[in-house]
């Protein structure tokens, strides 16, 4: 299989590898996917407390190429974000920027996944309402 | 190894030059023709050009001597007679013409096969289709290493067996299986005994024989020679073995297999047998080195990675490993100077993980981890020296990358965890 550019060059080249400590109250930490199932991602976010600006992301990828790319795509997209502006990233932009093919579309299912996960453990911990309004745009 | 301490001897590891990019490392899936076989095909490409069926002329004696030198040359390699030698396309069409053949031809002595989970699809397939036809077929599991117990054959065997088909040696693990003694029990119970011995011919001594084999199937891509010429063993003596023909016309082969000949095809895949008969114990010493060279430098550089299959019973040439915490695509991505085959979901149209190393009871994760590296008569140990270098860079990198390597240092027992399968 043919990847894109752009898939090559976040596997050369992959943005926000790491860790953040995930005892603080202002990182949440989102682990989805499964070792059986070929793709586990880790995509954990610095939340600014006053702004709920996004000021750090980290992740960390087992997976094809296509789960590599789409999580760090994911963390360079949601940094500069407030967690709701971030909650609006579908996985069919994460589709589009990478020029994923059918086969792949669940490597960006999971990294959208992996962003929801992320704002709800954070939003767990700093007691903030799920129910809060989303911004146009925003679907699974 | 410390993590530190790899990163350092990487660093340190001499930059490379004078191998040849990209290495063809995937021997298994099909191998080069080798010039000498091209050598002994090209005049039957263009000045000996005729029909082998043609007995009038001297353009079909002409053809037809190639051909029967062919037959020679490959009954012995595997000790048979030349008129024992079936001309097919290929394996697949071999496995399909023995397995049909003689469920058609013995249906009325019984109607049920036996074989193992971990054959090529030529074979399960075939199978399957048999089921829908009204036979009866078991398929047997593996041992943890990848061999078929005889034992499990013998309790498996009726008196409505008419078959066995179990592969001489596996295509991803490359393990050995047990025919001398698969064979004994099969010759004792009266049953007839295939084998799929497309890995094996050509690569470690084969006896039809002293091994009892009743059919065998072997092609010429998979030993140096040429795509689209194979041959089907068919025993005349002891049983003498009859088939029920799966082509109709024109009666070659002794009406088991019809159609003109491929002679430049059949020319090259007697030169390639006979080429591999002669260098077989050499090449098994210089490829079974470079293969234990090559994992004992990837062990030694990394952890968390395991062989997969019998190494005792194992082919010169095959070696397959798992890198766990690694997903095998994400490694072939990072090693794409090289072919080389993964037992990964990703690599398949199906997003199942090989089903024969599923068949070890090794977990998916495990098989998502597995590289297949086929070794050839064509690799250098430059080359070797180049992919285990490259493979430890990548592994490295790719570990960096993974939250699962992260957590097993960190102590963390993954199968505690709730995963989110999907």
């Amino acid at each position: 299989m043919a990847y894109s550019d752009k898939v090559v060059d976040h596997y050369e080249n992959p943005r926000n590898v790491g860790t953040l400590d995930k005892s603080s109250a202002e990182v949440g930490t989102g682990l989805v996917g499964a070792p059986e199932c070929g793709d586990v991602m880790r995509l954990q976010i610095k939340v600014n407390p006053t702004t709920q600006v996004i000021e750090d992301a980290k992740f960390k990828t087992f997976g094809c190429g296509s789960a590599i790319a789409s999580s760090s795509l994911a963390t360079e997209w949601v940094k500069g974000k407030t967690v709701a502006e971030a909650l609006s990233i579908s996985n069919t932009e994460i589709v589009k920027e990478l020029a994923l093919p059918p086969v792949k579309i669940h490597c960006s299912v999971l990294a959208e996944d992996a962003i929801r996960a992320a704002i709800g453990d954070w939003k767990k911990k700093n007691n903030v309402a799920e129910a809060e309004p989303a911004l146009a745009g925003a679907s699974a | 190894m410390s993590l530190a301490a790899e990163i350092e001897l990487l660093q340190t590891t001499p930059v490379h030059t004078g191998v040849q990019l990209p290495i063809y490392m995937d021997n298994h899936a099909t191998t080069a023709l080798d010039p000498r076989v091209l050598e002994a095909m090209l005049p039957y490409m263009t000045k000996i050009y005729g029909n082998a069926a043609s007995r009038n002329h001297a353009f079909g004696w002409e053809a037809e001597q190639g051909v029967e030198k062919a037959r020679e040359q490959i009954a012995k390699l595997i000790n048979a007679t030349p008129k024992e030698i079936i001309f097919t396309s290929g394996a697949t069409e071999g496995n399909n013409l023995a397995i049909k053949g003689v469920a058609e031809m013995y249906r009325e002595k019984g109607n049920h096969i036996i074989t193992q989970v971990t054959e090529h699809k030529a074979v399960l397939d075939t199978c399957k289709r048999l089921e829908k036809n009204g036979y009866r077929v078991t398929y047997l599991p593996v041992q943890a290493d990848g061999l078929v117990s005889v034992a499990d054959i013998e309790a498996a065997i009726t008196p409505e067996t008419i078959l066995v088909t179990i592969m001489y040696a596996n295509n991803e693990i490359g393990v050995v299986n047990p025919v001398a003694a698969i064979g004994k029990l099969c010759h004792a119970k009266g049953v007839l005994f295939h084998t799929d011995a497309v890995q094996a011919a050509g690569k470690i001594p084969i006896d039809v024989q002293a091994n009892n084999i009743d059919l065998l199937s072997l092609t010429g891509h998979k030993l140096y020679g040429p795509k689209g010429a194979g041959a089907l063993y068919v025993r005349r003596r002891n049983p003498r073995v009859q088939l029920n023909a799966q082509i109709d016309g024109g009666g070659h082969e002794r009406g088991m297999r019809s159609g003109t000949l491929n002679v430049p095809g059949i020319v090259g895949l007697g030169a390639a047998c006979e080429i591999a008969m002669n260098e077989m114990a050499s090449e098994t010493t210089r490829l079974t080195g470079l293969r234990d060279y090559m994992r004992h430098k990837l062990e030694n550089a990394l952890d968390y990675i395991a062989v997969n299959g019998n190494m005792e019973h194992h082919l010169p040439g095959n070696l397959n490993m798992s890198f766990v915490y690694v997903e095998g695509e994400s490694l072939l991505m990072g090693i794409n100077d090289i072919a080389v085959s993964s037992g990964s979901a990703c690599t398949s149209a199906t997003l199942e993980p090989s089903y024969v190393l599923k068949a070890l009871g090794l977990g998916d994760d495990v098989a998502h981890s597995s590289i297949r590296f086929g070794l050839g008569r064509f690799n250098t140990k430059e080359e070797v020296d180049y992919v285990a270098d490259k493979m430890i860079d990548t592994v490295l990198k790719l570990r960096e990358l993974s939250p699962l390597y992260e957590m097993v240092k960190e102590g963390i027992d993954l199968t505690k965890i709730e995963w989110t399968a999907h």
